[in-house]
C-alpha cells in the first residue's frame, strides 16, 4: 500500500515538476464551463457543451490565437451548490471565462459571482430576466433568450389569429410567471383579454385538476409554458382530455423541443415560438447541422446553437483585444457591439445583453418544429431593472 | 364552479388519490412493520416507469405480450429486486439508528439515478396505455375523461381491497402483524421472521414499481420523477399513521383531495396546502389517522 502511494506521489511530483510548453506563445485561454451533466437537464449541458466545442474545434481549437482549454463542473441544476460550484472554477481552475447554465437560479448565482469578481459570465440557455435585467452589468451577456420573448411573440400571434378570451397555464416560478408576463402584455396590447391565469407549483405534473377548471371556463385558446417532463405530461393529458380538439393550445417553444419523440401524436399541428425551427433552410443553419451531425452523430437542437453562439460572442470579443483579457472595457463593447452569424439567423445584443432576435412560429409536424414564418422581428427584451 | 364541474373534480381528486395510494402503502408497510424509513422508495416508482418503457420493447420481441405482459414481468422482477436489496443492504439496517437508514437509502437514491442515467439516458419519454383501454369518455360539454384513468383506479382499489384481505383474513398477514409487534416472540415460534421481512420488502417494492409501471402511460417517463412522488408518499404515510394501511387510504384520497381543489381554489398556495393538512392533523392526532400496532 505504501510503495504504492509513494510511488504515485513520485509521479504527481514529476508531473508537477515538469517544464511549461516550450512554446512561449500566447497563454491558453481557460474557459470554465458551469453546465448540468446529470439530473432533469443533463442533455441540455451536453448540446449546449457540444455547440460550444464545435466552434472552437472550428477555430483550430484556438480563438483569437489563444489555445483553448477547458474546466468542468456539473452544475446538477442546483442552486444551493451553484455559488460553491463557480468559485472552484474561479478559484482551483483559475479560469479567465465562465459560460454557464441551464437553470435560473444556478445563472443567477454565477451572474451575481461575475458581477463581484468582473470575470466575463455568457449565460447560454438560463431565461431569467433578472440575467438581463437587474443583475445586468458590463461583463454579462446571454446567447439564448429571455423567458419574455418567446411569450411575448406569442401573444402577438394568438392576438393575430382572432382569439379574444385566453386561459394561461404554467408552473408557478420564475420562467413560467415570466413567459406569461410576456404573453400577456403583447395579446391584450393588442386587444384580448386573459381571463384567468392557471398556475402550479413547480415541478407539479397532476394537471387534471387545471384541464378540468380550462373546459369549465371555455377560452377562445390556451396559452402556456411548460418544459421537459412537465411538457411532455401536459400535451398528453391536454389530448387525452378531449381539448385539444375544441381549445386551441399555443406554447412558448420549450413545450416541444426535445419532446415530441415522447409526445407522439398528440403534439401534432401545436404552434408554437422561440428562436430557433427544426428546418431554418438557411445556408448558414444547414452547415452548422451538418457539421454538429458529422461531429456527435446526433440532430443539434435549439441548446446546440446557443452554446455554439456562446463561443462566437466569446469569440467576437477575443478577435477586438486580440486575445488581451485584461482590455476588459474593449472586450465588452465589443461583444456588445458583434453582429453574431448564428445558426438561427444574425443577431445582436440588447443594451442589456440579450439577444436581439428574430422569434419564429413553428408547428409540430411529424418529429419536428417546422417553421412557419417569423413571429416577431428583431424582438429585443424590455431588459427592465438593469442600469448600465 | 358548477355541479358538473365540482363532480369531474371529485373524480380527478378520486383518481390522484388512488395513485398516491398504491405508492404510499408500499412504503408505509415497510416502514410500519420493518421500521425502516425508506427514502428509496420514490426511486422504485421510477424505476417501475422506466421498466414500463424500457422492457415493452422487449417483452414484445421475446414472448409477443403487449403492455399487460410487461406489467407481469416487470412485477416478477421487481419482487426479484426486492428480494436481493434487503438481503444485501436493508437487512442490516432494522437494529440501526434511522440516521444510518436515511443515509444507507439516500445513497441507494444516487446509485438508482446513476443507473437509470447510464442504461436509458436523460430523456423524457413517454409510454403509450394499451390499445383496449385507449379510448376516453365524453364528460359534459367539452371535456372526456380517458379511460386509462378509470382502469389506474381500478387497479388502486383492487390492490387496496387485495391488501385489506391479506392483513386481516390470511395466516400470512397474522405473521406480518404479529412479526411487527414483537419479533422475538414471533420467532420463537417457530416462524423465519427474516424470510418474512424480505417477502414484505419485496411487496413493498413491488407496490411502487407497480405503480410505476401503470402511472407511465399518463405521467410520462423522466429524471428525477421519484424525488417529487416520496415526498408526497411521506406526507400520506405520516398522515395516515405509519404502517397502517387503512391510514394510507385514507390519507391519499384526502391528500388528492386538497391537492385538487386547493389547485383550483387557492393557486397561489397550492404548493403549501397539503402540508398545512399534514401540520394541522398531526396537531390534532400526533400519530396520524390511524396507527398500526
Amino acid at each position: 500500500m505504501n510503495v504504492i502511494r509513494s510511488l504515485l506521489i513520485a509521479a504527481a511530483a514529476a508531473v508537477l515538476a515538469a517544464p511549461p510548453a516550450a512554446a512561449q506563445t500566447a497563454p491558453k485561454l481557460k474557459v470554465g464551463l458551469m453546465l448540468p451533466a446529470s439530473g432533469t437537464y443533463a442533455a441540455l449541458g451536453t448540446a449546449i457543451e457540444n455547440g460550444f466545442k464545435l466552434y472552437v474545434a472550428e477555430q483550430g481549437g484556438k480563438l483569437a490565437g489563444r489555445e483553448v482549454e477547458f474546466a468542468q463542473v456539473d452544475d446538477e441544476s442546483d442552486p444551493a451548490k451553484a455559488t460553491d460550484n463557480v468559485n472552484k472554477l474561479l478559484k482551483r481552475d483559475s479560469v479567465d471565462v465562465l459560460v454557464g447554465s441551464v437553470h435560473s437560479g444556478v445563472a443567477m448565482a454565477m451572474a451575481k459571482v461575475a458581477k463581484d469578481t468582473g470575470t466575463p459570465l455568457i449565460v447560454p440557455n438560463a431565461g431569467a430576466a433578472a440575467v438581463t435585467g437587474s443583475m445586468c452589468a458590463p461583463n454579462i451577456f446571454r446567447s439564448s433568450f429571455s423567458n419574455w420573448q418567446p411569450g411575448y411573440a406569442m401573444g402577438e400571434v394568438v392576438a393575430a389569429k382572432g382569439h379574444k378570451n385566453v386561459v394561461t397555464i404554467t408552473w408557478h416560478y420564475a420562467a413560467g410567471d415570466e413567459s406569461v408576463r410576456g404573453f400577456k402584455e403583447a395579446f391584450e396590447k393588442a386587444g384580448g383579454k386573459v381571463v384567468k391565469e392557471l398556475n402550479l407549483p413547480f415541478p407539479n405534473v397532476e394537471f387534471q385538476a387545471l384541464l378540468t377548471e380550462i373546459a369549465a371556463t371555455k377560452p377562445d385558446a390556451v396559452y402556456t409554458f411548460f418544459a421537459g417532463g412537465g411538457a411532455v405530461k401536459f400535451v398528453k393529458d391536454y389530448a387525452a382530455a378531449g381539448l385539444k380538439k375544441s381549445i386551441p393550445l399555443y406554447a412558448a417553444g420549450f413545450l416541444t423541443d426535445g419532446t415530441l419523440e415522447a409526445q407522439g401524436a398528440d403534439a401534432e399541428g401545436l404552434l408554437t415560438t422561440l428562436h430557433y425551427a427544426d428546418d431554418l433552410g438557411t445556408p448558414r443553419d444547414k452547415a452548422f447541422r451538418l457539421a454538429y451531425a458529422k461531429a456527435y452523430k446526433v440532430q443539434p437542437d435549439v441548446y446546440a446553437v446557443q452554446g455554439y453562439d456562446a463561443a462566437q460572442m466569446l469569440a467576437a470579443g477575443l478577435t477586438a483585444v486580440k486575445g488581451d483579457l485584461t482590455r476588459k472595457p474593449e472586450f465588452d463593447s465589443a461583444i456588445e457591439n458583434a453582429k453574431i452569424d448564428s445558426p438561427r439567423g444574425a443577431f445582436t445584443l440588447s443594451r442589456s445583453h440579450n439577444p436581439v432576435q428574430d422569434i419564429y412560429l413553428r408547428q409540430v409536424v411529424g418529429k419536428e418544429n417546422k417553421l412557419v414564418g417569423v413571429a416577431s422581428k428583431a424582438l429585443a427584451d424590455p431588459g427592465q431593472g438593469c442600469s448600465m | 364552479m358548477d355541479l358538473a364541474t365540482f363532480l369531474i373534480q371529485c373524480l380527478n381528486a378520486l383518481q390522484y388519490g388512488l395513485l398516491l395510494f398504491l405508492v404510499a402503502s408500499g412504503l408505509t408497510l415497510i416502514f410500519g412493520i420493518m421500521g425502516v424509513i425508506n427514502l428509496a422508495h420514490g426511486s422504485f416508482y421510477m424505476i417501475g416507469a422506466y421498466m414500463a418503457y424500457a422492457l415493452a420493447p422487449i417483452v414484445g420481441a421475446t414472448f409477443g405480450g403487449g403492455f399487460f405482459a410487461t406489467l407481469l414481468v416487470g412485477l416478477v422482477l421487481s419482487v426479484l429486486l426486492g428480494y436481493v436489496l434487503e438481503w444485501a443492504f436493508f437487512s442490516f439496517l432494522y437494529d440501526r439508528e434511522h440516521l444510518q437508514q436515511v443515509l444507507m437509502t439516500y445513497g441507494l437514491i444516487l446509485v438508482f439515478e446513476e443507473l437509470r442515467s447510464l442504461l436509458v439516458g436523460d430523456e423524457v419519454h413517454g409510454v403509450a396505455p394499451p390499445e383496449v383501454l385507449s379510448g376516453a369518455l365524453p364528460l359534459g360539454g367539452l371535456m372526456t375523461y380517458p379511460v386509462y384513468r378509470l382502469f389506474i383506479s381500478g387497479v388502486c382499489l383492487v390492490v387496496a381491497i387485495g391488501m385489506y384481505l391479506v392483513f386481516t383474513r390470511t395466516r400470512l398477514g397474522m405473521m406480518i402483524r404479529a412479526g411487527s409487534t414483537n419479533r422475538e416472540m414471533v420467532q420463537s415460534l417457530g416462524i423465519d421472521i427474516r424470510f418474512l421481512y424480505r417477502v414484505v420488502f419485496a411487496g413493498g417494492v413491488a407496490l411502487a414499481v407497480l405503480a410505476g409501471m401503470i402511472a407511465a402511460p399518463v405521467s410520462s417517463v423522466y429524471p428525477g420523477m421519484g424525488n417529487t412522488v416520496l415526498i408526497v408518499c411521506f406526507v400520506v404515510a405520516v398522515i395516515g399513521g405509519i404502517g397502517s394501511i387503512r391510514g394510507a387510504l385514507l390519507a391519499a384520497v384526502l391528500v388528492g383531495a386538497v391537492d385538487t381543489f386547493g389547485n383550483v381554489l387557492l393557486p397561489q398556495a397550492a404548493g403549501v396546502l397539503i402540508y398545512v393538512l399534514m401540520a394541522l392533523i398531526l396537531l390534532w392526532k400526533p400519530q396520524g389517522l390511524f396507527r398500526a400496532g
